[in-house]
C-alpha cells in the first residue's frame, strides 16, 4: 500500500505516531497521516476507531500524549480551538456548527465579528456582514431571502454548507469535516459532497471523516483507514476499490460474510 | 397533484417551497411582540374597568416608579437568561447590597460616592463568584443561585442585627447623606423645573397653592429607560451581544467558533448583581433606611417580567425591550387593580395566568423562528 505517491505538494498537516491516552484508556496508539493542498483525505473507521479523538487533537480541543504534529512543516502544539483556527485549521462539527435560534449572519460571523466605530460605541458592521453572507450563500447556490432569518429555518445540508462556507471565508487552509453527511438525506448529501469538491478545487485541503465508504469514494483523493486507534493504511483513489475499502474499514471478514448473506446490500 | 403543481408554478422563483415572508410573520419574529400585545391587552382592560385617574399623570408615575425598579432587575435578568443562565439570588442581593450600602454610610461613616462605588464593586465580585461556581461545577445555575438566595438573605438578617444592635431595620441614612448632586442622580425626581413650568401654564394638574401634583419624573424611571436603551444596543449591535446570544443558544457551538463563553457568562452574572445593587442604592436613598425584607421575591418578579418580555427559559432568545414592557405590565397590574372594583388580591392570579400565557406564546414563537415542525 503506497503512501500517496501521487501528491507532490508539501503537506499542510502532517502527524506522525500520535498517541492519546485518556487515563487508562488508549484512544490513539500511533496514528500517522498527512493532508496537502487541494486534496480530500477521507478518514474512515468504525465506531471506536479513534476518529473523533484524532479530530479533537487536530482542532486543538485535546492535546496529544505524544507524537509529532506539523503544520506546514513546523511542529505545533495547540492549547485551544482558537490556536488551531489561527493556524488555518477549521473544524465543522456535525450538529454543533450552528446555533438555530440565531440569524444566518450572526452565525456566519460568530466569534469573528467585524467592528466599526470608536471604542465605547464600537459595534458590529451589520450592513457589511449581511452583504457578505448573502454573497457567500449565493456562491454556494443557497438562495436565502433574508440573511437575518434564523439558521433553524435552513435544512441540515444547507446548515453544513453554511458552516463550510464560513470556514472558507475566514481563510481556512484545512477543513476538517466531522461526518457532515451522516444525518442527511440523498439530495442533501449530494449538495454537501458537491460543495466539498468545490472547496477542493479552490486549493484547500479537506479531511473528511465518515463511515460511509460511498460518500468517501465520491469525493476523496486518498483514504486513511483507522482501526482500534491505529492507522491501518493509506491509499490513493486509483489503488483501491470501493469494496476493498469497505472491508478494510470493517476489519475484514465478518462484514463480508454478512454482506453475502444479505445479498450484497451493505 | 397536477392541480397543486400548476398553482405553485407561477410563484416559483428561487425555491417554490419557501413562502414569501409577510409583514405579520416578520413582526412575529420579534421577541418583544408578546410583551407589546400583552401591554395593549392590559391597558385596554384597565381602560374599561379602572378609575380614569389611573391614566392621569400622577397615576402613571405611581405605576412607573415600582415598575422601573423591577425593570432594572428584569433587564439584567433577561440578559442573563438570553446568555443561558438564571439568577435566583437577585432579590436577596438587593437586600444584602442595601445593608452593605447602609452600613458603609452610617456605621463606617463613609462618603456617599465611596459607598456607592464599593457597593457596586462588591456586587460585581459576588456575581462573578456566583458565575464561576456555576461554570466550574457545571451545576445548573438554578440550584447554585437558589443556595445564594438563602445565604444572602440570612447574611442580611445577621448583618442588620449586627449593624443596628438587634434591629432588622437600619435607619438614619438620610441624615448622613445630606443633599448633593450625587444623591440626586440616584434618588428623588428629575425635570422639576419643567414640571413647575407646565403647572404654571396649567398644562398639568396642580394643587391650589400652585405646586404641581407630580413634581417630576422619578430618577429610577430615567435609569430604567437608559439601561433599556444601552442593553438593547448592546444585544443587537455589539460583539458582546452576539456572544450573549451564542452562549445561551448553544455553548458548545459558540466555544467551537471561538466565543469566550465562560467570560461572557461570568460577566452577565456580575452585571445582574450590579443591577441589584443599583436598585438597592436607589431604594435605600429614597426610603432613607434599609430592612431585611428589601427585594423580597424580586427574583421571581424579574424573571416573570423577562419571560413576559419574550426571553426563552432555555436561553439564546429574548430582548431587553421585551423585559422593559414586561416590567411595565407588572407595574400596571399590581398597582392598577387598586383603581378597579376588583379585590387587589386577584393580582397573583392575574400574574400567574399572564406568565403561563407568555410561556406558551414564547414556545409557539420559537417554533416559528426555527422552523421546527
Amino acid at each position: 500500500m503506497a503512501d500517496g505517491k501521487t501528491v507532490t505538494s508539501p503537506p499542510v498537516i502532517e502527524v506522525n505516531n500520535i498517541v492519546k491516552h485518556y487515563g487508562s484508556v488508549i484512544a490513539l496508539s500511533g496514528v500517522s497521516m498527512k493532508v496537502s493542498q487541494g486534496e480530500v483525505l477521507c478518514l474512515l473507521g468504525d465506531n471506536g476507531a479513534g476518529k473523533s479523538t484524532l479530530i479533537k487533537t487536530l482542532s486543538g480541543v485535546v492535546r496529544p500524549t505524544s507524537g509529532d504534529f506539523l503544520v506546514e512543516g513546523k511542529s505545533v502544539t495547540f492549547s485551544s480551538p482558537r490556536d488551531a483556527l489561527d493556524a488555518g485549521i477549521a473544524t465543522v462539527y456535525q450538529d454543533l456548527a450552528m446555533i438555530p435560534l440565531m440569524s444566518i449572519t450572526r452565525n456566519f460571523f460568530m466569534g469573528r465579528e467585524p467592528l466599526k466605530g470608536i471604542p465605547p460605541f464600537r459595534h458590529i458592521d451589520f450592513k457589511h456582514c449581511n452583504a457578505v453572507t448573502h454573497e457567500e450563500m449565493r456562491k454556494i447556490g443557497i438562495d436565502i431571502r433574508d440573511p437575518n432569518q434564523a439558521v433553524g429555518t435552513l435544512s441540515g445540508g444547507e446548515r453544513q454548507c453554511v458552516a463550510i462556507a464560513r470556514a472558507v471565508y475566514f481563510g481556512a487552509k484545512i477543513l476538517i469535516l466531522d461526518e457532515p453527511t451522516s444525518a442527511l438525506g440523498v439530495a442533501q448529501t449530494s449538495m454537501v459532497l458537491k460543495y466539498i469538491h468545490q472547496v477542493q478545487q479552490k486549493g484547500l485541503g479537506v479531511i473528511f471523516i465518515t463511515h460511509n465508504v460511498r460518500h468517501a469514494y465520491a469525493v476523496g483523493s486518498r483514504f486513511t483507514v483507522l482501526n482500534r486507534g491505529k492507522t491501518l493504511g493509506t491509499c490513493a483513489k486509483g489503488e483501491i476499490g470501493i469494496d476493498e475499502l469497505q472491508n478494510m474499514m470493517a476489519g475484514g471478514k465478518e462484514l463480508q460474510t454478512l454482506s453475502d448473506e444479505l445479498g450484497g446490500t451493505i | 397533484m397536477a392541480q397543486i403543481e400548476q398553482q405553485a408554478a407561477p410563484a416559483a422563483k428561487p425555491d417554490e417551497r419557501i413562502r414569501q415572508v409577510g409583514f405579520l410573520t416578520h413582526m412575529m419574529r420579534r421577541p418583544e411582540l408578546g410583551a407589546v400585545a400583552g401591554l395593549v391587552l392590559v391597558v385596554v382592560f384597565f381602560f374599561f374597568t379602572a378609575d380614569p385617574s389611573m391614566f392621569s399623570l400622577s397615576g402613571l408615575m405611581t405605576i412607573l416608579a415600582p415598575a422601573s425598579q423591577l425593570g432594572i432587575l428584569a433587564i439584567a435578568a433577561s440578559l442573563l437568561m438570553i446568555g443561558g443562565e438564571f439568577d435566583l439570588s437577585i432579590g436577596s442581593m438587593v437586600a444584602f447590597t442595601g445593608l452593605i450600602f447602609g452600613a458603609l454610610l452610617t456605621n463606617f461613616g463613609q462618603s456617599l460616592w465611596l459607598s456607592i462605588v464599593f457597593t457596586l464593586l462588591l456586587a460585581a465580585v459576588m456575581g462573578a463568584v456566583n458565575g464561576q461556581i456555576v461554570i466550574r461545577t457545571r451545576l445548573p445555575s438554578f440550584i447554585v443561585t437558589l443556595a445564594f438566595l438563602f445565604i444572602l438573605r440570612g447574611l442580611t438578617l445577621v448583618g442588620l442585627k449586627w449593624a443596628t444592635g438587634g434591629s432588622t431595620q437600619l435607619r438614619g441614612i438620610e441624615d448622613v447623606v445630606g443633599d448633593g448632586l450625587l444623591k440626586q442622580v440616584f434618588s428623588g425626581v428629575a425635570f422639576q423645573p419643567l414640571f413647575n413650568w407646565l403647572a404654571e401654564h396649567d398644562l398639568i394638574e396642580k394643587f391650589d397653592n400652585g405646586v404641581p401634583k407630580v413634581t417630576g419624573v422619578p430618577v429610577s424611571v430615567l435609569w430604567f429607560v437608559g439601561i433599556t436603551g444601552v442593553a438593547t444596543w448592546m444585544l443587537l449591535r455589539t460583539r458582546v451581544g452576539n456572544w450573549i446570544f451564542a452562549a445561551g443558544g448553544d455553548p458548545v457551538a459558540a466555544r467551537n467558533s471561538g466565543v469566550p463563553v465562560d467570560r461572557v457568562k461570568t460577566g452577565l452574572f456580575a452585571l445582574t448583581a450590579c443591577a441589584a445593587a443599583l436598585v438597592a442604592i436607589i431604594t435605600v436613598l429614597d426610603a432613607g433606611s434599609t430592612d431585611a425584607r428589601r427585594g423580597f421575591q424580586k427574583e421571581f418578579e424579574a424573571i416573570i417580567a423577562a419571560v413576559i418580555g419574550g426571553s426563552l427559559l432555555t436561553g439564546g432568545y429574548g430582548s431587553a425591550i421585551g423585559a422593559f414592557f414586561g416590567a411595565i405590565i407588572f407595574g400596571l397590574v399590581s398597582i392598577g387593580l387598586t383603581y378597579t372594583q376588583f379585590d387587589s388580591d386577584w393580582f397573583q392570579v392575574f400574574l400567574g395566568s399572564m406568565l403561563l400565557l407568555a410561556v406558551l406564546f414564547n414556545n409557539f414563537i420559537r417554533r416559528k423562528v426555527t422552523g421546527e415542525r
